[in-house]
């Protein structure tokens, strides 16, 4: 059925009207959510995930804390009527316990865990809609969500999926392309540009992998531009509300301390 | 049952040490796999894989089942694979640990949705008939790296396994015993191979492929590539762990094509030098 609709049509526009390279819109909402320390909505065109961190807290159980660092837990719940096909998913799903277990295991070298021994976080993953890349809108929402509660990190996180097309690569593929298409998940640490995760579950030979693989890793920079603005943008308007109570404001130039992220961007 | 201690701050200063001297405990190079060795046994579709202490049973059957409505012509494949206690006191029965979600999502993704059986050759009759495969993987001991001696065993399995032949006549179905005629190889795309590096904290040491159990356990992310000797590949799986150079997986990915040939040429072998001892009776 699905082979019927044209994945590139010979102008280079795609089913959806993109082109090749070109990302599905982005839309992030970092609004607090109920009681939680930290949180993120994060929608890439269609396919929607929330998000949400509670921690560092003390642990629920003694027995599973280390002593020298924080422990991350993630859960993760697929909403029935998030696909076509509304199902009801066991919470033991294989699939959703593997991707539970990329996630965490992706953000336990980039959290400094260190800092909060003893301590747990707790990060809940929520699939509100999907529409391909569902990986990669949970890695980037669980970024987000952990930059918002104040959690430190030493990068970013930013995924972004590829695949390709008889010979042309293409960027953030929707389900109807990824059903049909070799794809894979990339998601790269913006400032040193290294690698953490690389998933490739569809056929694809070496020669075409290097292609999109590089390719992911530039989109994630352009996806780490639209993350950081939208950080900067709330913790902005946080502080402009935090100066307004004050009646002064603390500080010259509350914005631009973060020098050390800047060094290397330029927007 | 206890849990076996982790490994001790000596014995991890020896390895690290040593390993950055490119040196192994086991003597071999960091880009050296244990030479896997295959027992077939008695049946077709039996076998026995073993790399160095690690050991691994896979056993393939094949009955007739009707398909289900939404799939009339494809034949059905499924994958059974058990981490026991057995294997190394470090797996409790009950929940799955995620280490043997890891392994079986992995067996999945690389010998069912990659394609590895042609599912319509499977088909016998649309609708009515078509055949079940069945592929057992037991896990019996684990010194390290049983996601790649699973997947092995695994491929394998499927290569030495040959499933009755069948005639139809109309509506019949007719199953011919193997003392009757001889039973036919599945139809296979490809053979796919995986292959696991893993790093360690310390940038200065390498990556090293085939990590034995105390290399696993002190690793600080493994890179798991699935590929056929054409060139393909498969499955790439790097779930978190050190971040790395873009550079280093695309030349990790070269490393693994040259690896995967040389693993492919002692399968056929393998099975080439078991086919020709083993006589399949046709009267």
């Amino acid at each position: 059925m699905s082979s019927r609709v044209e994945i590139l049509n010979d102008g280079g526009y795609r089913s959806d009207g993109r082109r090749q390279y070109e990302l599905r819109d982005v839309n992030i909402d970092l609004s607090q959510q109920g009681t939680a320390d930290g949180c993120c909505t994060i929608s890439h065109g269609l396919t929607q995930v929330l998000v949400t961190v509670f921690g560092p807290r003390e642990a629920k159980m003694r027995s599973q804390t280390l002593h020298d660092r924080a422990v991350i837990n993630v859960e993760m719940s697929v909403l029935p009527f998030s696909t076509g096909e509304r199902r009801r998913r066991a919470r033991a799903d294989r699939r959703i316990l593997e991707l539970a277990a990329t996630i965490k295991s992706t953000f336990e070298p980039v959290v400094q865990t260190t800092l909060y021994p003893r301590s747990q976080i707790d990060i809940f993953v929520q699939v509100l809609q999907q529409d391909g890349g569902l990986l990669h809108a949970c890695i980037n929402a669980t970024t987000l969500a952990l930059i918002s509660a104040g959690i430190p990190m030493s990068d970013f996180v930013c995924a972004v999926s590829g695949g390709v097309h008889a010979t042309s690569p293409l960027l953030d593929l929707t389900m109807l392309e990824e059903n049909d298409l070799p794809h894979m998940t990339v998601a790269v640490m913006p400032r040193t540009s290294k690698v953490t995760l690389v998933a490739l579950e569809t056929r694809l030979h070496v020669d075409r992998f290097a292609e999109i693989f590089s390719l992911a890793g530039e989109a994630g920079q352009a996806l780490h531009r639209e993350m950081r603005r939208a950080v900067r943008g709330r913790t902005g308007r946080l502080v402009g509300v935090m100066e307004t109570g004050m009646k002064q404001p603390i500080g010259g130039e509350p914005l631009e301390r973060d020098v050390v992220m800047d060094d290397r961007m330029d927007f | 049952m206890p849990r076996p201690p982790s490994p001790s701050i000596p014995e991890k200063e020896f390895l690290f040490s040593s390993l950055k001297q490119s040196l192994r405990l086991d003597g071999r190079n960091p880009l050296e796999m244990r030479k896997p060795t295959f027992t077939f046994g008695p049946e077709l579709g039996w076998v026995e894989c073993a790399l160095g202490k690690t050991r691994v049973i896979a056993q393939v059957d094949a009955k007739m089942v009707k398909p289900p409505p939404e799939r009339p012509l494809e034949g059905i494949i499924t994958i059974h694979s058990e981490l026991s206690p057995m294997a190394s006191s470090e797996y409790e029965s009950g929940r799955p640990s995620d280490e043997e979600v890891t392994i079986t999502r992995m067996l999945d993704k690389v010998l069912r949705r990659s394609d590895v059986v042609d599912k319509e050759s499977l088909c016998v009759l649309a609708g009515q008939r078509v055949w079940h495969l069945r592929l057992t993987i037991h896990c019996l001991a684990d010194a390290g790296n049983m996601l790649d001696c699973s997947c092995l065993a695994g491929v394998v399995a499927l290569r030495h396994f040959r499933r009755p032949e069948v005639e139809v006549m109309g509506d019949e179905v007719t199953i011919h015993h193997p003392s009757e005629r001889a039973p036919v190889p599945l139809s296979m795309h490809h053979t796919p191979y995986c292959l696991t590096f893993a790093y360690f904290p310390d940038p200065a040491i390498l990556p090293v492929l085939d990590p034995s159990h105390l290399e696993q356990t002190l690793s600080a992310g493994l890179l798991s590539i699935a590929l056929n000797a054409q060139r393909e590949l498969c499955v790439v799986q790097k779930a978190g762990g050190v971040p790395l150079a873009p550079d280093e997986i695309l030349r990790v990915v070269g490393i693994a094509v040259d690896k995967a040939k040389e693993l492919d040429k002692i399968v056929e072998e393998g099975l080439k030098a078991d086919w020709a001892g083993r006589t399949v009776e046709v009267r």
